[in-house]
């Protein structure tokens, strides 16, 4: 019995972007990870589409689905190796913010751009000095009449090249309990005052235009606070179950690739005369990451499927996280070691799979965050 | 028994220092990128003796031991495990000749290597056949005064750019393959030496690593190593001499890895306190620490008893398998330490991690190794 409840409709928009990935993304992925960005073109394909924003309404031009196609574009996308189009931090974790807080004159000006992929996300709440701690940001907002003037840098920001609005964190100065002082912003590219660092050199994630962005007497219309005043870290707090639970699919789906990959080689690479998979050292490896695999997908399943039903999983999705993102990282390891030498060429998918999955066990709140988050949960 | 006597530690500051002294990080950031081989670098360690220091005083080596060359690699890696992998790979292989080799061929190739004039390297492996030697396929038929060999190898350190490569090809096609294949020096210029190149790779980038295709590549019959009929053993012997020179580059980068980390979370604040305050800070570094003093003692006590001319009781292997291990768990746990920074190349940790996996792969990779420990310790069954 399935855990997700696929619609034929769901299949239908599953083969058109399996379609759209093969003819549209993979021959060029090789040019992206080389220029570390994706052209802008490709988001805008995206979203012509109909692959950004599933989950928004008609009213945006968006295709009005539900998380299931969320979790289709993270699985559809995986096959292409690449990172650098962000669909699902796009889709599921910056523009969430602007479609539950955003006021109606927001949305009508920024959701239809975010579904057709004229207005590319990113969310910027990392600093130099505030990484896991997030309160500890030291980005200020300022009001002065009806505008609000921004100060101070945030770094490892994905999309922070081609983004062309920026959800921002900053906090008022004045206001001392430092969760209360903590505001959204919206903030356009191209405003004076907003400057965009280079890309940042990584391990893995090359397609992916990850950088520094600087605000020095950045002033933009006080219309631009998404939401109350003072209300940020709610709203962070708010959008935190739905970012982990794109992080458990993005580890889930990854390791599928990897295993996926690894059995196809083991299959048909002899040696000496004989399929490697017929040794059961390797047998047995890649049963237990099969296992391992079922395990991330049962649990990621299941998640979702609360999640769209409304529940409460904060703590089962700082599980996941960590979990499924540990999986990843473990899962290329042994597929490495399984494939040999060859497995470490970059010209093996694994070498990339693994420099890629490593970031995943960081970002969006490192596994050791995840799993204060869920002791203080748990009780304990 | 642990400690070092006065040489030895004299070497390992030497090493440390230069090491301080000429490998310089942006540089190297650079250099790993363009997989760019640190020839300058090498030129000068080569001057000062830190290639081939295991090699007889009478070839230009050290005439020191195995312990002393990991020495060197271990200072190496920890300050830089890309130029301490070059710089330790430069002479990949060439304890073959010091080994197996006679006067002629020692005399024809070892000072060069530990001049820093040539490089080496060696291919034992083929695609066919894997990590599995006795189904090596490479042939060597002798011709009068010539051997003439053909077949390919992969995955060659220093492919395409060795002065001198260690082939191990079959000599009797008849014959099982504990006496049926032979190892060969062969020189990079030979003509019939057909290199295609691997390409990058997830780390060790800055060793070039080839395929090689030989087609009719006639050497003399003095370029035979040793004993005909012998290559299966002496490539098993070597694997053993071999291990324990990668576990103490593994070490080696283990150990920066450690260090790296250590520093940042001693000054790294988060919620008002240094990472060094956190219990699961403290718990992640005794682990790392318990990890790289494992991997050292096995590594010296493998490089020790090889020095003693003892029997290795695999303890090579098994000193390159804890090793390497170590290298990748306590890399990984150093970026997952520096958070974000870990994965920017900037803090060197993500590339000790890439240049450790790539290490744990050598050899044939550790099920290889491990299946070779089986055989030894359970003997053949009745």
């Amino acid at each position: 019995m399935e855990i997700l409840n696929y619609t034929e409709e769901h299949n239908r928009f599953r083969e058109r972007l399996r379609e759209f990935c093969e003819t549209e993304i993979m021959p060029h992925v090789d040019q992206w990870e080389a220029d570390h960005i994706v052209p802008k073109a490709i988001w805008q394909k995206m979203g012509r589409g109909g692959f950004l924003c599933p989950t928004l309404t008609g009213e945006y031009g968006a295709i009005g689905g539900d998380f299931i196609h969320s979790l289709i574009v993270c699985e559809e996308l995986s096959r292409t190796l690449q990172t650098g189009l962000a669909a699902g931090l796009h889709s599921d974790v910056v523009v969430p913010y602007i479609e539950s807080f955003g006021s109606d004159e927001q949305k009508r000006k920024y959701l239809p751009g975010c579904v057709s992929g004229d207005i590319v996300t990113a969310v910027a709440m990392t600093e130099p000095g505030a990484g896991s701690d997030v309160a500890g940001m030291e980005t200020t907002a300022v009001e002065d009449g009806d505008e609000v003037v921004i100060n101070g840098s945030k770094t490892f920001i994905s999309n922070g090249v081609i983004c062309d609005l920026v959800v921002l964190a900053a906090k008022d100065p004045a206001v001392e309990n430092k969760h209360q002082a903590v505001s959204l912003y919206l903030v356009e590219d191209g405003t004076p005052g907003f400057k965009k660092g280079t890309q940042l050199e990584k391990m893995g994630w090359h397609s992916q235009d990850t950088a520094e962005l600087f605000f020095t007497n950045c002033r933009i219309p006080k219309s631009n606070r998404l939401g109350d005043k003072g209300s940020g870290f709610f709203m962070l707090m708010g959008k935190l179950q739905q970012e982990r639970l794109v992080c458990s699919m993005g580890g889930v789906v990854a390791a599928e690739r990897i295993l996926e990959y690894t059995m196809e080689h083991c299959k048909t690479t002899r040696v000496c005369g004989k399929p490697l998979s017929k040794s059961q050292a390797i047998q047995f490896a890649l049963v237990e990451m099969a296992t391992e695999a079922k395990l991330g997908r049962t649990f990621m399943e299941k998640l979702v499927a609360d999640h769209m039903a409304g529940e409460n999983v904060i703590v089962e999705t700082s599980m996941a996280k960590y979990w499924t993102t540990d999986l990843a990282n473990r899962m290329a390891n042994r597929a490495i070691d399984l494939v040999g030498e060859f497995g470490a060429l970059e010209a093996c998918p694994l070498s990339r799979a693994l420099r890629d999955a490593r970031v995943m066990a960081i970002f969006a709140g490192t596994n050791e965050i995840m799993k204060g988050i869920a002791a203080k949960f748990m009780g304990l | 028994m642990t400690e070092l006597n006065r040489s030895q530690k004299q070497i390992r500051k030497a090493a440390s220092d230069f090491a301080r002294g000429e490998f310089d990080k942006d540089r190297s950031l650079d250099m790993e990128s363009a997989n760019e081989f640190p020839e300058d670098i090498w030129k000068k360690a080569a001057d000062l003796g830190f290639v081939g220091v295991h090699f007889p005083e009478d070839f230009s080596g050290g005439g020191m031991g195995i312990l002393d060359a990991c020495l060197i690699s271990e200072a190496f890696c920890r300050k830089d495990s890309s130029i301490g992998t070059a710089l330790a790979l430069s002479a990949s292989g060439a304890e073959c000749l010091v080994r197996f080799g006679d006067a002629a061929v020692k005399d024809a190739f070892l000072p060069r290597i530990a001049e820093g004039e040539i490089r080496c390297g060696y291919g034992f492996f083929e695609s066919g056949c894997g990590a599995d030697l006795s189904g090596v396929e490479t042939t060597a038929v002798k011709n009068d005064d010539y051997w003439i060999i053909n077949g390919a190898k992969s995955h060659v350190a220093n492919g395409g750019v060795a002065g001198v490569y260690v082939v191990l090809c079959r000599t009797d096609s008849e014959a099982s393959p504990e006496k049926g294949l032979s190892l060969f020096v062969v020189e990079g210029d030979r003509e019939g030496i057909d290199v295609r190149s691997s390409g990058r790779k997830l780390g060790a980038n800055m060793v070039a690593s080839a395929d090689l295709t030989f087609s009719n590549v006639r050497i003399p019959v003095a370029n035979l190593l040793g004993k005909e009929g012998k290559g299966l053993a002496q490539a098993e012997a070597f694997f053993e001499e071999a291990g324990i020179l990668i576990a103490a580059q593994c070490l080696g980068t283990a150990a920066g890895a450690f260090d790296r980390a250590l520093t940042y979370v001693k000054e790294r604040e988060q919620f008002n306190r240094k990472l060094a305050a956190f219990e699961i800070t403290r718990q992640k570094i005794a682990e790392m620490a318990i990890q790289v003093e494992q991997a050292r003692l096995i590594t010296y006590e493998a490089a020790r008893r090889f020095d003693a001319g003892k029997a290795m009781d695999n303890l090579g292997t098994m000193a390159r398998i804890t090793a390497a291990r170590t290298a990748v768990a306590v890399a990984d746990e150093a970026i997952q330490l520096f958070g974000g920074y870990g994965y920017m190349k900037e803090s060197e940790v993500e590339r000790l991690y890439r240049d450790a996996k790539v290490a744990g792969l050598t050899l044939g990779g550790t099920t290889r190794l491990k299946n070779r420990i089986a055989d030894s310790v359970i003997g053949k069954l009745k």
